[in-house]
């Protein structure tokens, strides 16, 4: 499933990197690991390898623990490899309250595997989430920045039909900015 | 309609663009500000507005602004708080995608007031899409002059950035929220000092929530005074609302503080009465961390007056018959929602958020979330009961943070006004059985 890759940006995401070092104050540099964690984990199989996080850490000039201890507190963050769409199922409050558990339930059943795992073929991985501020739209689930909202059984059908015919690694860098919706 | 002060033109086609937000009115508060007032005479008025922090708190803004510590030679921060992350709270997501420029125009009048050269947004990582948003609003504003160097020729200079969380909802703490902007664990840090002393990189920093600077906007074109008249009380201004559970019309609805927690509830202007024509059984009022209050309490305090929707009238009663307004996450639940289970539901989720630095909180949300499942697995006794009561108590003021509050609050209410429901539980689990599946009670198929 995952090829050996070398572990570096190209050039274009390393200037992306160095930009974005400069939002912060001189010197602290450190505050940009959310965001180059974020860039790593889309660029590399949407997952944190220890090789991965050793390789941030180099390019921040930090120690390898400082990228560990923040990359296992945060939740948008894998730690174990991943399908290439993470299906991230809201099951909290409102979500709950108009049938997340439901949701969970024919997910699972449907992929034929649990919520924390992911498919033989390497397509899909179940990933319970809290809040995603969808309550008013619930349930929801969210695969790569897409939010899917207001989901009932067939609608989870057509996603998931969708994204296979898809089959491209879903980020959160797929954000498009739609002028008006 | 009710009075609309952030949401005026949240259905203008284009105004997510900054030419549809500028011809609109969009940026007049910069004008104003950064050309006919001094830093001072800004804060002064947030201060006459009586505006109140809208991430939860409730906490004076002005007073807030105020605070900040203004040494000689030290940097200043403005950081937006756009963790929102609340269950039940969408506000702030909705304002941000659909009108992304007021956010920005708070910011930068935010900063002058505040003596800020460098703001953040800091922002959720689940909203990447919105970030997107914000950078694109972010771009079109400097292109336009209102962000860089020396804005208006006023010799104010702001740069104005996004930063994106990556999933915590403990992140919406301020101390914590700066802790994660540092690229750190999101530990909320022990107060005092509070950021208006030392706060990002140890500079004095000013943390507010979206909705608090977006409303700084209408403050400083129409005047404290005249954004003080609206509202009711100590309760000024409008407030947004996530409204959803079981109601005929979720979504995000601007109020006018003082209207009645009925008409909200019950009027096809706003909420549109329960979903399938369902009794209401109860109602979390400010987001899932605030009390949950029965019907009965919900709509009427317990001196029998019509609950307003206000920070005053919500919390009336103190906490044995009030709540509070919180976020503003409006959670409806109807008479066939197991208040047991939603309690259940909402402790798993202070268990997975507590970030671990207090004993307390780490181990009692724990705790009560075992116990929790004791009961609905069948396995409870009336002593556990007690025994949920004993541990909040305990995590309650025992915490850097109010993380611990907020995990506490919904299992005391719970037992307070449902005991019976825990007891029926316990001395019957096969009622436990008939708790069903939201899919199941609305007869929803599986396809």
């Amino acid at each position: 499933m995952t090829e050996t890759k070398e572990i570096k940006f190209n050039e274009e995401t390393l200037e992306l990197v160095q930009r974005i070092i400069k939002r912060y104050p001189e010197g602290k540099q450190k505050s940009a690991l959310l965001p180059l964690l974020h860039l790593a984990q889309a660029e590399f199989d949407g997952w944190l390898s220890a090789p991965t996080m050793d390789y941030v850490a180099s390019l921040l000039n930090i120690l390898p623990i400082e990228v560990y201890e923040v990359a296992s507190f945060y939740s948008m963050y894998n730690l174990k490899p991943v399908g290439k769409c993470v299906i991230e199922v809201c099951r909290t409050s409102s979500c709950w309250l108009m049938g997340a558990e439901d949701i969970i339930k024919y997910l699972e059943n449907k992929l034929s595997i649990k919520a924390g795992e992911t498919t033989e073929d390497g397509m899909f991985s179940i990933k319970t989430v809290e809040c995603l501020g969808s309550c008013g739209t619930a349930p929801m689930m969210m695969c790569g920045s897409q939010f899917h909202e207001k989901l009932s059984f067939e609608k989870v059908d057509n996603i998931l039909d969708k994204l296979k015919s898809d089959d491209k690694r879903k980020t959160y860098f797929d954000a498009v900015v739609v002028e008006d919706y | 309609m009710g009075k609309k002060i952030l949401l005026k033109h949240d259905h203008v086609s284009g105004i997510q663009g900054y030419e549809v937000y500028r011809k609109m009115g969009g940026y007049t508060s910069v004008e104003r500000a950064l050309k006919n007032m001094t830093p001072n005479e800004v804060t002064e008025e947030v201060k006459k507005s009586g505006l109140r922090g809208r991430g939860g708190a409730g906490f004076p803004t002005g007073l807030k602004w105020s605070f900040m510590a203004k040494p000689k030679g030290v940097k200043r921060y403005l950081v937006c708080n756009a963790d929102e992350s609340e269950p039940g709270t969408f506000k702030d997501r909705y304002l941000m995608s659909r009108i992304p420029h007021l956010l920005i125009e708070g910011m930068i009048a935010s900063s002058y007031a505040l003596g800020a050269n460098t703001a953040y947004i800091y922002i959720r990582g689940e909203f990447f899409y919105i970030a997107r948003i914000l950078e694109n609003a972010i771009n079109e504003a400097y292109a336009n002059g209102w962000l860089g160097k020396n804005i208006l020729d006023s010799n104010y200079s702001l740069d104005l950035f996004v930063h994106t969380g990556a999933g915590a909802y403990i992140c919406g703490e301020e101390t914590a929220l700066l802790e994660s902007l540092e690229g750190k664990r999101g530990n909320p840090r022990i107060k005092p000092p509070f950021p208006a002393v030392k706060g990002a990189w140890d500079c004095p920093t000013v943390v507010n929530n979206v909705e608090t600077i977006a409303a700084v906007v209408p403050i400083i074109n129409d005047g404290g005074e005249a954004y003080s008249k609206v509202g009711i009380g100590k309760s000024t201004g409008t407030k947004l609302i996530s409204a959803s559970g079981h109601i005929n019309k979720p979504g995000v609805y601007e109020i006018e503080m003082g209207i009645t927690v009925e008409d909200f509830i019950y009027s096809d202007e706003y909420c549109g009465g329960i979903l399938n024509g369902k009794k209401l059984k109860a109602v979390v009022a400010g987001g899932s961390s605030v009390p949950i209050l029965p019907a009965d309490l919900i709509l009427k305090t317990a001196n029998g007056k019509p609950r307003l929707m206000s920070y005053e009238s919500l919390a009336d009663g103190g906490f044995t018959t009030g709540t509070m307004l919180g976020s503003g996450g409006f959670i409806v639940m109807d008479e066939t929602t197991s208040i047991v289970k939603n309690l259940w539901n909402f402790t798993r989720f202070y268990h997975h958020e507590s970030c671990g630095q207090c004993s307390p909180c780490r181990e009692g949300t724990a705790w009560m979330e075992k116990v929790l499942h004791k009961i609905l697995d069948g396995q409870g006794s009336l002593t556990d009961i007690d025994l949920l009561w004993e541990i909040q108590r305990k995590i309650e003021g025992n915490t850097i943070c109010p993380l611990g509050e907020a995990a506490a609050w919904p299992v005391a209410s719970a037992i307070r006004h449902f005991k019976s429901e825990f007891e029926e539980y316990v001395k019957n689990p096969s009622s436990i059985n008939d708790v069903k599946h939201y899919f199941e009670v609305n007869k929803l198929e599986m396809a």
